[in-house]
């Protein structure tokens, strides 16, 4: 047993041959085929939307074969070329707003003394739960020009005829689509701002520099990566946004992109033509992201990631207030101003004729609830798709994460790369990818369940996928080795030790996902069919209808089924987990 | 042939070879430990005996049955092995009985069974009375401990060991040692152990297996490693000690300052040509005056000394500047520096190596 193992190996080679292979019986892991399932999916869920879209723009529509006149159909207009440009500058403005609402409330929040940091924090928060579309509805409520309130209140102050306010203008259509996004520069910058140490700023100090030179040289740029990420994502979101356009461009005459679409989906139908006129968007959106990444990946910031050091708050003086003002202007005008005049409107017989008691009724939510024909269903298909979605993108989400991150297929980053890929794609271009592929024959899905949770659980796979590919990374991999060298294959690891693991993880994922789906709008509108109408929509038609009361009995309704379900997911989850970024 | 046993074992990862040509036959029983620096392929070695590696040549068997072959191997939990892992592995999410109690319930024994099993496991490593508290609750040592029950409780094949004790403070990694070893010689449980660091190999082992860049260096019992290393490497990976250089003439061995008859130095000297040896620092003796029987004696000189506690660490220096030697010497031994001195070799000990 002493001697050099070289001599002692003498094995002969037909002596190993005749047992080099494993039964494959023995091999056999059934978790192998899953994840050929799931690669599947994921085809039928981005590639053959995405594929068909932009074939279809190609294809001709009686003939079937090869043609460029949906293009030129789709740009032949000035019209439609108008509605492009008026796109790129509504997102511009929107951008420069949403900037200057985001970050002077990001940078008071966490590292000033300003009193009042939970108000704003709630109001921002707020601003998240409310759907952009309501926000909109409210500020028709108070800046319409001749019955909004503002208006009304300046006609009775001043005698004047002319309204002091137009929200059907390209300024209110800025305003409207601002206050509905703003709270994603606050959260990017105000984490960028918690991960900054004093002592980078001290340093600048005992160098000789003041407070606003070390502001203007250390602590902006080091939070530019965040202001530039979530400008352009403001950009992005701001030029897919359908409902807002669709309650002010209109009447304020200002044509944008996502109305021309729906006008291609409306009588007569031609989703061809859509489609080509859709592939500008998407160029855009995909571009300025990639733009994005090679703007961030230049400097090294990941210096700034390190928690270490105290942070110091700047103290305002007597500032505080004026600070604590301009925070609380922000907040009223995005959700308390809305909101306010939403629930008297919900409560109110006649929104025009103001407040008073006697104008006081229950019956628009009786009636929204029991008589109109839509209203009701449309509140439990809007619940019922969110939680399908949700849950079904969740638990996709999390066998992709664990594929990807467990290396348990050779190219599990391409799976990866498709998961977060929907993020490039604005909701109403999914919604007509959707449509052309799965809508109609021979799948005809149009109008039904299916499309609106398998377009749902697309739309919000990469929220999906980055919560619970952070959550599976932080578990450490010999736990399922552990599960696995005792006899229990990877699903058993996954039931008994990962899925337990990462139950607050996904829990909070899903929440992130629950509350949009179920005020979604724009992935919707195409896809919805008489049956299927979820609340966004209904919404929509009530406000064409001019129905305003009962309009707003019903998004009441949906903000408070959404508040009841994120009020659980505080008490299980803790209140960050909504305001930290994922 | 019953036992594992590792063939011509191999495994590359893109151009690097990781393993190559491992031949190992572990008894029925036995403990080995695989010892070397990191990145000699030990833990890749033992990541394919447990099944999350497969060889891209050679073969592992299991009593005589075929486990992991380039063609497709076994999966892990198709194995009966179990292991312990550096980080513990063990599941937050399941109290202490339940961590232990989790192989047997995969192996669908009856609910008593399983509770009669944990308990006798948790009794043998001193951990009944936590039995019901949650990982987060426990110190590293009481992980550890649950560890080593949930690896042995379902009575494993083999049992894999990946440093279960780098994580341990150094008490308590002394305390573990005798455990593991404890529970070894309690149940006889096949075991190949995985540990960078010698001296837990020397109080687990049966036998080491020294691996350097892939390669098995040399296979024996740790006294046997320490007293007869066969490779430079292992010299010197394992304790310290001191390289000479001679050449062979017929009976004799002539080093720098000395010769020696091949006779006194034991098996493995070569026939002629250049020859080097290892002598290790405790084979040696400092004195005063030359020693006799039989001991080869040189004139010196101490030129350097470091007091340790334990033992001192000199620094002799053959007569006319010659050959320097790392000698230890018990607490009694002083010596300044400078003193000219005698030192006295054992032949016996100067093994012949493979440079």
């Amino acid at each position: 047993m002493t001697s050099l193992p070289s001599a002692t190996a003498t094995w002969k080679d037909d002596e190993i041959s005749s047992r080099t292979r494993v039964p494959w019986y023995q091999r056999l892991q059934p978790a192998n085929l899953l994840w050929l399932f799931l690669a599947a999916i994921l085809v039928i869920l981005i590639i053959a939307p995405m594929w068909t879209l932009i074939v279809s723009s190609f294809t001709d529509a009686k003939t079937g074969g090869w043609t460029l006149n949906n293009y030129i159909e789709a740009y032949g207009k000035e019209r439609h070329i108008t509605a492009l440009t008026n796109t790129l500058k509504m997102g511009a403005a929107v951008v420069v707003l949403k900037l200057l609402f985001g970050v002077p409330l990001a940078w008071a929040c966490t590292r000033t003394d300003m009193p009042g940091k939970n108000f704003v924090r709630y109001g921002v928060f707020g601003a998240f739960i409310m759907p952009p579309y309501l926000g909109g509805v409210g500020w028709i409520l108070l800046a319409g020009p001749n019955t909004g309130w503002i208006n009304r209140a300046w006609y009775w102050l001043t005698g004047a005829s002319e309204p002091l306010v137009n929200i059907f203008t390209f300024w209110g259509l800025v305003l409207v689509t601002s206050i509905g996004g703003f709270f994603l520069v606050f959260v990017f910058v105000s984490t960028a701002f918690e991960m900054i140490n004093s002592e980078m700023e001290d340093a600048a100090n005992v160098l000789g520099a003041g407070p606003i030179k070390t502001a203007m040289k250390i602590t902006f740029p080091l939070v530019m990566p965040a202001i530039i990420g979530s400008a352009l994502l403001s950009f992005l979101g701001a030029i897919a946004l359908y409902g807002v356009p669709a309650l002010i461009s209109i009447p304020a005459r200002f044509p944008v992109v996502v109305i021309q679409l729906s006008e291609f989906f409306s009588f007569p139908l031609r989703v061809e033509v859509a489609a080509a006129y859709a592939i500008p968007l998407l160029l855009i959106t995909a571009s300025l992201l990639g733009l994005q990444r090679l703007v961030l990946r230049r400097k090294g910031y990941t210096a700034i990631t390190g928690k270490g050091g105290e942070r110091r708050l700047v103290k305002l003086g007597r500032w505080r207030w004026v600070m604590f003002g301009y925070c609380f202007f922000v907040v009223a005008l995005s959700v308390l101003m809305p909101l306010i005049v939403l629930l008297m409107a919900a409560f109110a017989k006649s929104w025009t004729t103001g407040f008073s008691l006697s104008n006081l009724t229950m019956r628009n939510f009786y009636y929204v609830l029991f008589e109109h024909s839509s209203s009701q269903k449309a509140l439990i298909t809007s619940v019922s798709i969110g939680i399908a979605a949700a849950t079904v993108a969740i638990l996709l989400a999390l066998c992709i994460a664990y594929i990807v991150q467990r290396r348990l297929l050779p190219f599990s980053n391409v799976l990866a790369f498709l998961a977060v890929s929907p993020y490039v794609i604005p909701g109403i271009i999914l919604a007509i990818g959707f449509y052309a592929a799965y809508a109609l024959p021979p799948v005809a899905l149009y109008g039904t369940y299916t499309i609106l949770v398998l377009a749902y659980v697309t739309r919000f796979l990469p929220i999906a996928f980055t919560t619970s590919a952070a959550g599976v990374r932080a578990i450490h991999t010999e736990m399922e080795e552990a599960v696995r060298i005792l006899g229990g294959g990877r699903l058993t690891a996954i039931r008994h030790v990962v899925a337990p693991l990462l139950k607050r993880t996904l829990a909070g994922g899903w929440l992130l996902i629950f509350v949009p789906a179920a005020q979604e709008l724009s992935t919707a509108i195409f896809l919805v069919g008489p049956s299927t109408r979820v609340v966004s929509v209904v919404l929509l038609d009530l406000s064409e209808e001019g129905e305003m009361e009962v309009l707003a009995a019903l998004g009441t309704l949906l903000l408070m089924i959404i508040v009841a379900v994120v009020a659980v997911g505080f008490r299980y989850l803790g209140r960050d987990f909504m305001l930290r970024r994922s | 042939m019953d036992g594992l046993v590792l063939r011509k074992l191999g495994r590359r990862f893109g151009s690097v070879d990781a393993v190559i040509d491992l031949d190992l036959h572990i008894k029925p029983g036995e403990f080995v430990s695989l010892l070397g620096p990191s990145g000699c392929g030990k833990t890749t070695t033992l990541r394919m005996i447990a099944g999350f590696i497969d060889p891209t040549a050679g073969s592992i068997e299991l009593d005589g049955k075929l486990l992991s072959a380039p063609s497709g191997s076994v999966p892990p939990e198709k194995r009966g092995m179990s292991m312990i892992f550096q980080s513990y592995a063990i599941w937050p999410n399941m109290t202490v009985a339940q961590n232990v109690g989790f192989g047997l319930k995969l192996r669908n024994l009856s609910r008593e069974e399983v509770n009669k099993r944990v308990g006798e496991i948790l009794e043998v490593v001193r951990m009944s009375h936590l039995a019901e508290r949650y990982p987060a609750e426990l110190s590293g040592g009481q992980q550890q401990r649950v560890a080593l029950a949930r690896a042995v409780v379902i009575r494993p094949a083999v049992l894999l060991l990946d440093e279960p004790l780098s994580n341990l403070d150094a008490n308590l990694r002394e305390e573990m040692r005798f455990e593991i070893k404890r529970m070894h010689d309690e149940f006889k449980i096949t075991s190949v152990y995985v540990t960078h660091d010698q001296s837990e190999a020397m109080v687990t082992s049966d036998r080491i297996a020294v691996m350097n860049n892939g390669r098995l260096e040399q296979l024996d019992s740790p006294y046997a490693l320490y007293t007869r290393p066969k490779t430079r490497f292992v010299a010197s990976f394992i304790g310290r000690t001191n390289f000479i250089s001679g050449r062979r003439a017929a009976d004799v061995v002539e080093f720098a300052d000395f010769q020696v008859p091949v006779a006194a130095m034991g098996d493995g000297v070569a026939a002629s040509g250049p020859i080097t040896a290892s002598i290790r620092p405790q084979a040696m003796k400092l004195s005063g005056e030359p020693g006799t029987n039989g001991a080869i004696n040189l004139q010196g000189s101490v030129k350097q000394s470091a007091f340790l506690g334990e033992t001192w660490d000199y620094v002799f220096q053959a007569k006319d500047g010659g050959t320097e030697f790392k000698v230890v010497a018990p607490p009694a031994d002083v010596f300044e520096v400078g003193a000219p001195t005698w030192l006295a070799i054992d032949p016996r000990q100067i093994v012949p190596i493979v440079d």
